[in-house]
């Protein structure tokens, strides 16, 4: 052991100077990273927060990254690295707790690093609950849920169970390749009320028996690991039914007008928002929470919704909620929080998954490849 | 298998012989078609990546520099040009690194009595074979306890270290055929060494140097996964944002990229062949 | 004349014995090349052997995040010594206070949900119990607490677990092989440790494809390969040279331009689809994320890596000795098998072993076209890295896979020389 952290420091000697050129390019004044998950998402981030807070800020260049699906690995590897070089990171909620578990988040104090609602409403209050972690600053709530091809089915599917009845509604099914959503769907259409999904996943015999469910449509899935692909494949016809996230099916219908319905039925919820990395030097740190406290602001969360059907985090928020910014539909109707969209939902289980989920995962694997 | 048919050539062997040719003309056709196929497509005025019916009809309306403007950022989008630039920085670095001590080790190497000589070569080629995501994992974990994961400085190191194996083996095997008594003559005129490497090694030695660079330019240009995991947002290459918008949706701009990626290919491998041939006439090796 | 000449050595200009002058320049030339080499040796060595030494590390390493778990977990090592989860009793009293300890302090530095999932590898369900554990253990008074058992397993039922507590004795050292277990597809049970049901055994599974899929695509490239690497090694050189250009073109242009238009050319609504519907057929093929599309598009990738050794080999062949067979009556395929064919068996073997390394280590190509059936061990490796955060089974299953690269090099170097290897 001795060896290796003496060859590492010689390392470190060897090349400081290297380093050195390095940093003093990163943390230039003036710049500042901005993490999210790109596609039609981080667009809607740039038009809503990144430009205006550009034009307020004048000579500011802000980065983007579309890292947010490697970010607890990256940020672990900064962290050990001591460099960190991205300012403000768009994760879920799940990878936000592990980061603020981890100290590899700053906690955000709602009270005076957040603005409060146009009414007074403090910011904590404004959040309520979806405030999952103290390091974590919501920012919409988007669902993953299922999208139809209108004109190759002939009915409309109304239940998330109709997706395992091949004769019913024909044609492929694309999933998400990965065990998170899938299981519980097959349980909740297997008869398993859905306050006992996750206890029946803890024996063996409730994850065979949600695989037992999935054998029904294996020979019938497309399985995807991007986003964009179920849009893509229902507007190619490949699949006819497929889940993917509500805002990639919104502009699917919406901005390309393809002939897509939506199946809100069991939707499953999730939680998208900001961290930023704990200990970023005192004028970087500052800078990305004074960006913070204006994305975060009502204003300018309901802007994003103009651009993306995902439903902004605060309270204050909804009522300001318009029209779409291109194609002047009211976006309301097409949030998953919408009253007609959400009778059965559930909520990521992210403490469940944080146990099970390697585990799961392994198994998963193991069932694609039977 | 001869070049010719002859005159009293069988029927079998006719139809052997063209069925020969047929198959490597398909194979020819297989290498180059999904090459050259970007090119045209490239020029879609639409956002789909098959010919659409006006692209087909050779309808001027059908075809348009669109996905040029939006690489050149006339959408207000600047990523795949920043992306380029960030390649034209890191490439050339990397390449000039590779280049000045794979050549130094080459020569080194070439020299009549070298201890380990087969160990030593083994060990500089390993970039080349060892699977570049068990590298780019390694230089993931070393790179950050050592402060160098996410800045360029890192990204052109390991850059680098990938372009080392090509500067070798090209090097060497012009050295290998390197007359060394010439520099024994230079010697023996009263050249010192360093004089006698810059004016009778170092010419004829050049052009195996540059297409080793080249190889190692290009390896730099091209490498995409190393950079996903040592590079952060700051150091995003052109393959790195190829990559993005290959993952997630197909961008149509990809085709433009593509396009140019290609013309600079053909550049380069125009650049190795006349060089090849150059160095190969300089030696009396071929006869051009 | 005048006898001038000695009995002694013969002498150097400088008086020095020859023999001893010579030795002396020698040492002179391998210092002289040594240090030529040098800088670049050191630099490979920093830069590329370090790194991946430090990988090796890692998959043996027993770390939550940055610490070793027995660095975190002192007194609970210490504690656990003695007791034997054979005998399905639960450990000691003073184990259950040691974990009170270690907890409150891991959980002071944050290393307490990273020690849960660390322990969560191989035992489901620890992260959460660690995670949960982490405010309400930190809150107990250590000097008050009598019983700390029932303390502890009144909180959270789960620290009852005989199989929690086999799990943290069975990882308490500095070394640890549970990730080599995991990359074998092994467990550690309560009786020892025993593979997994044959059907979950996914790395054995996912290795077998690599090696199954890298076999075919280089028989592949060897079927495709041959013919025209003998047409160019046949023609006359200047139209040698200019077909030459059609296989070294693809070997210069970027991975990622051959790959997407794969990726273009073999979609459901692609180039090559559109011409099969407007032949007439119905039916659009699926060629592309499944094993077809990585078979496709990596043949063509890898092609040149075929074509170039083969080409070598078959140009210093000369064409006569053919012509030889031919006119002591041998008809073409007798010829060809026992004349031409065994000659070029050292081509084969260096493009074919060439071929197979690179094709073993393919990530984006797979990434992009292989779909779910398609892809390798190096995408898993990708997915627990980045994904799942596993590190030490990604160290382990990547040191498995260099393994395998580099017997496959040794055996290349033997067979050809490393010193062989041509570009173009």
């Amino acid at each position: 052991m001795k060896l290796t952290k003496m060859m590492m420091t010689t390392t470190a000697l060897t090349l400081a100077a290297g380093a050195a050129f390095a940093e003093s390019h990163g943390s230039m004044a003036g710049e500042m990273t901005v993490v999210s998950w790109g596609g039609a998402y981080q667009n809607s981030q740039v038009k809503a927060y990144i430009e205006p807070y550009q034009a307020m800020n004048d000579g500011l260049k802000v980065i983007t990254d579309e890292s947010s699906a490697e970010a607890v690995t990256k940020l672990r590897a900064m962290a050990e690295a001591g460099n960190i070089t991205w300012d403000v990171v768009d994760v879920v909620a799940a990878d936000a707790m592990r980061l603020c578990d981890e100290g590899l988040a700053m906690e955000i104090d709602p009270d005076t690093m957040l603005a409060d609602a146009p009414d007074g409403t403090k910011a904590a209050d404004d959040f309520g609950d979806l405030m999952v972690s103290s390091c974590f600053v919501p920012q919409i709530v988007y669902s993953t849920t299922f999208g139809y091809r209108t004109d190759l089915l002939p009915e409309a599917p109304t239940s998330v169970c109709d997706i395992f009845d091949t004769e019913k509604f024909p044609g492929k099914r694309s999933l998400e390749k990965r065990p998170i959503g899938n299981m519980e769907w097959a349980l909740i259409c297997d008869g398993v009320a859905i306050d006992d999904v996750y206890t029946t996943l803890e024996t063996p015999e409730g994850v065979a028996q949600a695989f037992a469910k999935l054998d029904t449509i294996k020979d019938n899935v497309v399985w995807w690991s991007a986003g964009a692909e179920t849009p893509q494949l229902l507007a190619d016809g490949e699949v006819t039914i497929g889940s993917t996230y509500n805002g990639r099916l919104f502009s699917a219908i919406a901005e390309q007008g393809q002939p897509i319905g939506m199946l809100w039925d069991w939707q499953m919820f999730d939680l998208d928002g900001w961290i930023i990395p704990a200990n970023l030097p005192a004028e970087r740190q500052a800078r990305a929470l004074d960006f913070l406290k204006f994305a975060t602001d009502t204003q300018r969360l309901a802007d994003q919704a103009k651009f993306i059907s995902y439903g902004p985090a605060r309270a204050s928020s909804a009522p300001l909620v318009g029209k779409h910014a291109e194609l002047g539909i009211e976006m309301a109707p097409h949030m998953p929080t919408d009253p007609n969209n959400a009778k059965n939902t559930f909520l990521f289980n992210y403490d469940w998954w944080a146990s099970y989920r390697d585990d799961l995962d392994a198994q998963f694997q193991a069932w694609l490849l039977k | 298998m001869a070049t010719t048919l002859p005159p009293y050539a069988t029927t079998g062997q006719k139809i052997w012989y063209y069925a020969f040719r047929v198959f490597c003309g398909l194979v020819f056709f297989y290498l180059i078609f999904p090459i050259l196929i970007v090119i045209p497509l490239s020029f879609n005025a639409q956002d789909f990546f098959t010919f659409t019916p006006e692209m087909l009809r050779l309808d001027p309306a059908g075809y348009s520099l669109k996905h040029y403007r939006d690489f050149l950022g006339a959408n207000g989008d600047y990523s795949w040009l920043q992306a380029f630039s960030n390649s034209l920085i890191i490439a050339p670095a990397a390449t000039l690194l590779s280049v000045s001590l794979g050549t130094l080790a080459a020569i080194g190497l070439s020299q009549p009595h070298v201890p380990y000589k087969r160990q030593i070569m083994a060990l500089l080629i390993s970039p080349m074979i060892v699977p570049l995501i068990i590298t780019s994992a390694g230089m993931f974990f070393f790179y950050s306890s050592v402060s160098l994961q996410g800045t360029l400085a890192g990204v052109i190191l390991a850059h680098a270290a990938l372009g080392i194996p090509f500067v070798i083996i090209t090097v060497t095997a012009t050295l290998s055929s390197f007359d060394r008594s010439l520099t024994r003559a230079a010697a023996n005129m009263g050249a010192d060494p360093v004089t006698t490497f810059f004016k009778v090694q170092m010419p004829l030695i050049l052009p195996g140097v540059i297409s080793g660079g080249l190889f190692a330019f290009i390896t730099s240009f091209d490498e995409v996964v190393v950079v996903l995991l040592v590079g952060s947002a700051g150091q995003k290459t052109l393959p790195w944002q190829m990559f993005i918008g290959l993952r997630e949706q197909i961008s149509p701009t990809i085709l433009a990229v593509a396009t140019i990626l290609v013309v600079i290919s053909i550049a380069l491998l125009t650049t190795v062949e006349m060089l090849r041939r150059r160095s190969e006439k300089l030696r009396g090796m071929s006869p051009g | 004349m005048a006898e001038t000449s000695t009995n002694g050595p013969m002498l150097a200009a400088d008086g020095t014995p020859l023999k001893q002058s010579l030795a002396k320049a020698l040492k002179r030339q391998k210092r002289m090349a040594l240090l030529l080499i040098a800088p670049l040796l050191i630099f490979v060595l920093v830069s590329f052997i370090m790194p991946i030494g430090s990988m090796l590390m890692r998959s043996v390493q027993n770390t939550a995040g940055t610490d070793y778990v027995p660095d975190i977990l002192p007194n609970v090592v210490v504690a656990l010594e003695d007791w034997d989860p054979a005998t399905g009793e639960l450990p000691s009293e003073a184990a259950f206070k040691a974990m009170a300890i270690d907890f409150a302090a891991a959980f002071e530095n944050k290393q307490h949900t990273q020690l849960g999932r660390r322990f969560n590898y191989e035992t489901p369900g620890m992260s959460s119990l660690f995670r949960k554990s982490g405010r309400p253990i930190s809150r107990l008074k250590i000097d008050q607490v009598t019983d700390f058992k029932s303390e502890l397993i009144g909180m959270d039922k789960d620290w009852g677990k005989i199989e929690y507590w086999a799990t943290i004795k069975a990882n308490s050292g500095y070394y640890t092989a549970s990730y080599y277990m995991a990359a074998f597809d092994a467990e550690r049970t309560l009786d020892g440790v025993q593979m997994k049901e044959p059907d979950q055994r996914i790395y054995q599974k996912l290795m077998i494809r690599t090696l199954w899929l890298s076999a075919l695509i280089t028989l592949c490239t060897l079927a495709v390969g041959y013919p025209v690497a003998w047409l160019l090694a046949d023609l006359p050189l200047r139209t040698s040279n200019l077909l030459m250009i059609l296989v070294l073109l693809p070997f210069w242009t970027s991975l990622l331009v051959r790959t997407s238009a794969w990726k273009i050319l073999l979609q459901e609504q692609g180039v090559i689809n559109d011409i099969w519907v407007a032949i007439g057929f119905t039916e659009r093929l699926s060629l592309i994320n499944n094993q077809l599309g990585v078979v496709i598009a990596m043949t063509h990738i890898l092609l040149p890596f075929m074509i170039l050794p083969l080409y070598s080999v078959m140009k210093t062949i000369p064409p006569s000795y053919l012509r030889a067979a031919k006119s002591l009556g041998a008809d073409n395929t007798t010829a060809f098998l026992r004349v031409y064919f065994p000659q070029t068996l050292p081509g084969i073997g260096a493009g074919a072993l060439l071929t197979f390394i690179l094709a073993v280590g393919y990530f984006i190509t797979p990434e992009l076209v292989g779909g779910a059936d398609g892809t390798f061990i190096s995408n898993r490796i990708y997915f627990q890295f980045s994904s799942m955060g596993n590190w030490g089974l990604a160290a382990a299953l990547g040191t498995i896979m260099l393994l395998i690269v580099l017997l496959l090099y040794y055996v290349y170097d033997k067979l050809v020389g490393i010193d062989n290897v041509k570009l173009g």
